[in-house]
Protein backbone atom coordinates (compact mmCIF):
# COMPACT_ATOMS: atom_id res chain seq x y z
CA UNK A 1 0.00 0.00 0.00
CA UNK A 2 1.31 3.33 -0.87
CA UNK A 3 0.66 6.97 0.00
CA UNK A 4 1.51 10.81 -1.72
CA UNK A 5 1.81 13.95 -0.66
CA UNK A 6 0.13 15.95 -2.76
CA UNK A 7 -0.13 19.78 -2.35
CA UNK A 8 -2.96 21.05 -3.65
CA UNK A 9 -2.00 24.64 -3.88
CA UNK A 10 1.07 24.13 -6.95
CA UNK A 11 -1.79 21.75 -8.90
CA UNK A 12 -2.51 23.70 -12.18
CA UNK A 13 -5.16 20.80 -13.11
CA UNK A 14 -3.55 19.36 -16.23
CA UNK A 15 -4.50 15.88 -14.99
CA UNK A 16 -1.84 13.69 -16.30
CA UNK A 17 -1.08 11.92 -13.32
CA UNK A 18 -5.20 10.85 -13.45
CA UNK A 19 -3.79 9.57 -17.18
CA UNK A 20 -0.67 8.05 -15.57
CA UNK A 21 -1.86 6.46 -12.15
CA UNK A 22 -2.44 2.47 -13.38
CA UNK A 23 -5.01 2.03 -10.44
CA UNK A 24 -7.29 5.21 -10.94
CA UNK A 25 -6.45 6.50 -7.44
CA UNK A 26 -6.82 10.19 -8.41
CA UNK A 27 -9.58 12.78 -9.73
CA UNK A 28 -10.65 15.98 -9.88
CA UNK A 29 -11.49 17.59 -6.77
CA UNK A 30 -14.63 19.45 -6.83
CA UNK A 31 -13.17 22.92 -4.93
CA UNK A 32 -10.80 25.45 -6.36
CA UNK A 33 -7.32 25.78 -4.51
CA UNK A 34 -5.10 29.08 -4.27
CA UNK A 35 -4.49 28.83 -8.12
CA UNK A 36 -8.11 28.88 -9.18
CA UNK A 37 -7.42 25.21 -10.68
CA UNK A 38 -9.77 22.09 -10.00
CA UNK A 39 -6.82 20.61 -8.80
CA UNK A 40 -6.51 16.41 -8.54
CA UNK A 41 -7.23 14.49 -4.92
CA UNK A 42 -6.84 11.21 -4.01
CA UNK A 43 -10.02 9.21 -4.14
CA UNK A 44 -9.33 5.58 -3.37
CA UNK A 45 -6.50 6.01 -0.66
CA UNK A 46 -6.22 1.64 -0.03
CA UNK A 47 -6.12 1.00 -3.82
CA UNK A 48 -2.19 3.10 -4.21
CA UNK A 49 0.40 0.95 -4.56
CA UNK A 50 3.34 3.49 -4.55
CA UNK A 51 4.81 3.36 -7.86
CA UNK A 52 5.16 6.91 -8.21
CA UNK A 53 4.37 7.12 -11.83
CA UNK A 54 1.70 10.29 -10.82
CA UNK A 55 4.69 12.33 -8.88
CA UNK A 56 6.84 11.01 -12.63
CA UNK A 57 4.41 12.98 -15.12
CA UNK A 58 2.99 16.00 -12.62
CA UNK A 59 5.21 19.04 -13.90
CA UNK A 60 4.63 21.37 -11.61
CA UNK A 61 5.60 19.13 -9.00
CA UNK A 62 2.79 19.21 -6.85
CA UNK A 63 3.48 15.60 -5.58
CA UNK A 64 6.06 16.11 -3.41
CA UNK A 65 6.57 12.81 -1.81
CA UNK A 66 5.29 9.02 -2.58
CA UNK A 67 6.13 6.52 0.17
CA UNK A 68 5.65 2.68 -0.34
CA UNK B 1 7.15 0.44 7.16
CA UNK B 2 6.83 2.88 4.90
CA UNK B 3 9.78 3.16 2.63
CA UNK B 4 10.09 6.66 0.77
CA UNK B 5 10.08 6.32 -3.48
CA UNK B 6 10.15 9.53 -4.64
CA UNK B 7 10.40 12.94 -3.48
CA UNK B 8 11.55 16.59 -4.72
CA UNK B 9 14.88 16.81 -5.92
CA UNK B 10 17.13 18.94 -3.76
CA UNK B 11 18.04 20.99 -6.97
CA UNK B 12 14.70 22.49 -6.79
CA UNK B 13 14.39 25.15 -4.65
CA UNK B 14 12.27 24.84 -1.45
CA UNK B 15 9.95 27.99 -2.14
CA UNK B 16 9.45 27.44 -5.84
CA UNK B 17 7.16 28.57 -8.19
CA UNK B 18 6.63 26.60 -11.51
CA UNK B 19 5.72 29.23 -13.82
CA UNK B 20 4.89 26.93 -16.58
CA UNK B 21 0.98 27.04 -17.88
CA UNK B 22 -0.73 23.52 -16.74
CA UNK B 23 0.66 20.32 -18.88
CA UNK B 24 3.35 21.85 -20.19
CA UNK B 25 6.38 19.57 -20.37
CA UNK B 26 9.23 22.30 -19.15
CA UNK B 27 7.92 21.78 -15.79
CA UNK B 28 9.27 18.15 -16.31
CA UNK B 29 12.16 18.84 -18.15
CA UNK B 30 13.38 20.90 -15.07
CA UNK B 31 12.81 18.07 -12.73
CA UNK B 32 14.66 15.51 -15.06
CA UNK B 33 17.80 18.12 -14.80
CA UNK B 34 17.36 18.75 -11.14
CA UNK B 35 16.85 14.82 -10.14
CA UNK B 36 20.37 14.13 -12.64
CA UNK B 37 22.26 17.22 -10.72
CA UNK B 38 21.29 15.29 -7.18
CA UNK B 39 21.91 11.62 -8.64
CA UNK B 40 25.73 13.14 -9.94
CA UNK B 41 25.95 14.72 -6.46
CA UNK B 42 27.02 17.74 -8.42
CA UNK B 43 24.61 20.72 -7.14
CA UNK B 44 27.39 22.41 -4.79
CA UNK B 45 29.33 23.23 -8.25
CA UNK B 46 26.98 23.40 -10.46
CA UNK B 47 26.48 27.15 -12.40
CA UNK B 48 23.17 26.85 -14.96
CA UNK B 49 23.02 29.43 -18.00
CA UNK B 50 19.70 30.19 -18.40
CA UNK B 51 18.18 32.05 -21.61
CA UNK B 52 15.79 34.02 -22.90
CA UNK B 53 12.17 32.70 -23.27
CA UNK B 54 10.11 30.48 -21.19
CA UNK B 55 13.51 28.84 -19.48
CA UNK B 56 13.97 32.49 -18.84
CA UNK B 57 12.56 31.73 -14.98
CA UNK B 58 15.16 28.45 -14.64
CA UNK B 59 16.70 30.92 -11.40
CA UNK B 60 13.26 30.58 -10.37
CA UNK B 61 13.36 26.52 -9.65
CA UNK B 62 16.97 25.53 -9.77
CA UNK B 63 18.78 25.55 -6.66
CA UNK B 64 21.69 26.41 -8.04
CA UNK B 65 23.75 28.98 -9.31
CA UNK B 66 22.05 30.49 -13.04
CA UNK B 67 23.92 33.41 -15.22
CA UNK B 68 20.96 35.17 -17.43
CA UNK B 69 22.29 34.97 -21.06
CA UNK B 70 21.05 37.16 -23.67
CA UNK B 71 18.60 35.98 -26.46
CA UNK B 72 20.75 32.84 -28.24
CA UNK B 73 23.76 33.77 -25.92
CA UNK B 74 23.69 30.89 -23.87
CA UNK B 75 26.28 28.41 -25.01
CA UNK B 76 28.98 31.95 -25.32
CA UNK B 77 28.43 32.49 -21.65
CA UNK B 78 28.94 28.85 -20.57
CA UNK B 79 32.08 28.60 -22.82
CA UNK B 80 33.42 31.75 -20.62
CA UNK B 81 31.96 30.45 -17.60
CA UNK B 82 33.85 26.91 -18.11
CA UNK B 83 37.01 28.35 -18.90
CA UNK B 84 37.13 30.53 -16.15
CA UNK B 85 36.15 28.32 -13.73
CA UNK B 86 37.35 24.60 -15.63
CA UNK B 87 36.09 23.05 -12.09
CA UNK B 88 32.55 23.51 -12.26
CA UNK B 89 29.46 21.93 -13.96
CA UNK B 90 28.24 24.63 -16.57
CA UNK B 91 24.68 23.51 -18.28
CA UNK B 92 22.32 25.70 -20.65
CA UNK B 93 18.91 25.05 -20.23
CA UNK B 94 17.30 26.89 -23.84
CA UNK B 95 14.41 26.85 -25.79
CA UNK B 96 14.29 26.06 -29.46
CA UNK B 97 13.50 29.72 -30.18
CA UNK B 98 16.72 30.69 -28.50
CA UNK B 99 19.25 27.60 -29.36
CA UNK B 100 18.18 26.85 -32.75
CA UNK B 101 17.49 30.28 -33.84
CA UNK B 102 19.41 33.49 -32.96
CA UNK B 103 21.72 31.26 -31.25
CA UNK B 104 22.14 28.44 -33.91
CA UNK B 105 25.52 30.38 -34.71
CA UNK B 106 27.30 30.21 -31.23
CA UNK B 107 25.62 27.08 -30.32
CA UNK B 108 27.48 25.63 -33.84
CA UNK B 109 30.84 27.04 -32.64
CA UNK B 110 30.61 26.41 -28.97
CA UNK B 111 30.37 22.44 -29.99
CA UNK B 112 32.84 22.57 -32.53
CA UNK B 113 35.20 23.95 -30.01
CA UNK B 114 34.28 20.89 -28.25
CA UNK B 115 33.82 23.11 -25.01
CA UNK B 116 33.36 20.73 -22.26
CA UNK B 117 29.28 21.86 -21.54
CA UNK B 118 25.81 20.34 -21.59
CA UNK B 119 23.37 21.86 -23.62
CA UNK B 120 19.53 21.05 -22.85
CA UNK B 121 17.07 22.17 -25.67
CA UNK B 122 13.46 22.35 -25.18
CA UNK B 123 11.89 21.69 -28.71
CA UNK B 124 8.02 22.71 -28.87
CA UNK B 125 8.10 23.98 -32.85
CA UNK B 126 6.88 27.17 -31.61
CA UNK B 127 7.75 30.55 -29.71
CA UNK B 128 6.01 30.17 -25.91
CA UNK B 129 6.54 33.04 -24.34
CA UNK B 130 5.42 35.67 -26.99
CA UNK B 131 2.50 33.87 -27.91
CA UNK B 132 3.02 31.44 -30.65
CA UNK B 133 4.44 32.46 -33.81
CA UNK B 134 6.25 29.99 -36.18
CA UNK B 135 9.62 29.28 -34.85
CA UNK B 136 12.61 27.59 -36.87
CA UNK B 137 11.38 23.98 -35.84
CA UNK B 138 7.80 24.52 -36.54
CA UNK B 139 6.30 22.01 -39.15
CA UNK B 140 5.36 21.97 -42.37
CA UNK B 141 1.46 22.58 -42.52
CA UNK B 142 1.59 24.14 -38.79
CA UNK B 143 -0.67 27.13 -38.04
CA UNK B 144 0.87 29.77 -35.65
CA UNK B 145 -0.08 33.20 -34.78
CA UNK B 146 2.49 34.22 -38.06
CA UNK B 147 1.78 31.27 -40.34
CA UNK B 148 -2.10 31.48 -39.89
CA UNK B 149 -2.56 29.37 -43.24
CA UNK B 150 -0.17 26.84 -42.02
CA UNK B 151 3.93 26.89 -42.45
CA UNK B 152 4.49 26.34 -46.31
CA UNK B 153 7.88 25.53 -47.09
CA UNK B 154 8.45 27.68 -50.62
CA UNK B 155 7.84 30.93 -48.30
CA UNK B 156 9.16 30.13 -45.34
CA UNK B 157 11.35 26.49 -45.64
CA UNK B 158 11.73 23.75 -43.78
CA UNK B 159 12.06 22.78 -39.72
CA UNK B 160 15.50 22.65 -38.35
CA UNK B 161 16.93 19.52 -37.13
CA UNK B 162 19.22 20.38 -35.01
CA UNK B 163 20.49 16.63 -33.50
CA UNK B 164 20.80 15.78 -37.15
CA UNK B 165 23.28 18.90 -37.38
CA UNK B 166 24.85 18.71 -34.30
CA UNK B 167 25.70 15.18 -34.54
CA UNK B 168 27.85 15.79 -37.28
CA UNK B 169 30.35 18.22 -35.38
CA UNK B 170 33.48 16.65 -34.54
CA UNK B 171 33.20 18.44 -31.11
CA UNK B 172 30.22 16.82 -29.51
CA UNK B 173 30.50 13.56 -26.93
CA UNK B 174 26.29 13.44 -26.47
CA UNK B 175 23.52 14.09 -29.02
CA UNK B 176 20.20 12.41 -28.16
CA UNK B 177 16.40 13.37 -28.59
CA UNK B 178 13.73 12.35 -26.39
CA UNK B 179 10.06 13.30 -25.64
CA UNK B 180 8.61 13.43 -22.08
CA UNK B 181 4.64 11.83 -23.30
CA UNK B 182 4.69 8.88 -21.03
CA UNK B 183 6.33 7.94 -17.77
CA UNK B 184 8.62 5.63 -19.85
CA UNK B 185 9.66 8.36 -21.81
CA UNK B 186 10.74 10.42 -19.27
CA UNK B 187 12.67 7.48 -17.30
CA UNK B 188 14.76 7.67 -20.91
CA UNK B 189 14.94 11.24 -20.97
CA UNK B 190 16.49 11.09 -17.72
CA UNK B 191 19.59 8.30 -18.61
CA UNK B 192 19.90 10.62 -21.81
CA UNK B 193 20.25 14.00 -19.63
CA UNK B 194 22.85 11.85 -17.61
CA UNK B 195 24.83 10.70 -20.02
CA UNK B 196 24.97 14.67 -21.68
CA UNK B 197 26.17 15.09 -18.29
CA UNK B 198 28.86 12.59 -17.78
CA UNK B 199 29.73 13.62 -21.03
CA UNK B 200 31.41 16.77 -19.58
CA UNK B 201 32.27 15.72 -16.37
CA UNK B 202 34.14 12.79 -18.16
CA UNK B 203 35.96 15.95 -20.26
CA UNK B 204 35.00 13.95 -23.58
CA UNK B 205 32.97 17.19 -25.19
CA UNK B 206 29.84 18.75 -25.59
CA UNK B 207 26.90 16.90 -24.78
CA UNK B 208 23.41 17.74 -25.82
CA UNK B 209 19.51 16.77 -25.40
CA UNK B 210 16.82 17.64 -27.65
CA UNK B 211 13.36 17.33 -25.49
CA UNK B 212 10.42 17.32 -27.82
CA UNK B 213 7.79 19.01 -25.21
CA UNK B 214 4.54 20.25 -25.74
CA UNK B 215 2.94 23.71 -25.73
CA UNK B 216 -0.58 23.12 -25.03
CA UNK B 217 -1.24 27.11 -24.71
CA UNK B 218 0.20 27.92 -28.05
CA UNK B 219 -1.14 24.56 -29.93
CA UNK B 220 -4.81 25.38 -27.98
CA UNK B 221 -4.67 21.60 -27.41
CA UNK B 222 -5.45 19.70 -23.99
CA UNK B 223 -2.25 18.15 -22.48
CA UNK B 224 -3.36 14.77 -23.49
CA UNK B 225 -3.56 16.25 -26.97
CA UNK B 226 -0.46 17.69 -27.18
CA UNK B 227 0.99 14.64 -26.00
CA UNK B 228 -0.91 12.68 -28.86
CA UNK B 229 0.50 14.97 -31.05
CA UNK B 230 4.50 14.69 -29.91
CA UNK B 231 4.04 10.86 -30.32
CA UNK B 232 2.69 11.50 -33.67
CA UNK B 233 3.03 13.96 -36.06
CA UNK B 234 6.55 15.37 -34.34
CA UNK B 235 8.37 12.42 -33.80
CA UNK B 236 8.06 11.49 -37.74
CA UNK B 237 9.39 14.67 -38.57
CA UNK B 238 12.07 15.15 -35.60
CA UNK B 239 13.23 10.86 -34.62
CA UNK B 240 14.08 10.55 -31.39
CA UNK B 241 16.77 8.26 -30.18
CA UNK B 242 20.09 8.31 -29.41
CA UNK B 243 22.33 10.39 -32.28
CA UNK B 244 25.63 10.00 -31.31
CA UNK B 245 26.78 8.56 -27.95
CA UNK B 246 30.70 8.71 -27.25
CA UNK B 247 30.09 8.32 -23.00
CA UNK B 248 29.20 4.30 -23.46
CA UNK B 249 32.26 4.18 -26.25
CA UNK B 250 34.57 5.96 -23.53
CA UNK B 251 33.38 3.28 -20.74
Amino acid sequence: MGRIVLNRDKCKACYLCVDACPKKVLEEDKTVNKLGYYPVRVNNQEECIGCAMCARVCPDIAIEKVYR
Amino acid sequence: MEQLVYKKPDSIKEDFKISFCPGCDHGNAVKLVAEVLDELGVREKTIGIASVGCSVFSYDFFNVDIVEAPHGRSMAVATGVKRSKPDKIVFTYQGDGDLASIGIGETIHAMTRGEKVTAICINNTTYGMTGGQAGPTTLIGQVTTTTTKGRKAELSGYPLKISEIFKEIDGTAYVARVTLDSPAAIMNAKKCIKKAFEAQIKGIGTGFVEILATCPTNWKMTPQEAHARVRGEMSEVFKPGVYKDKVSEAK
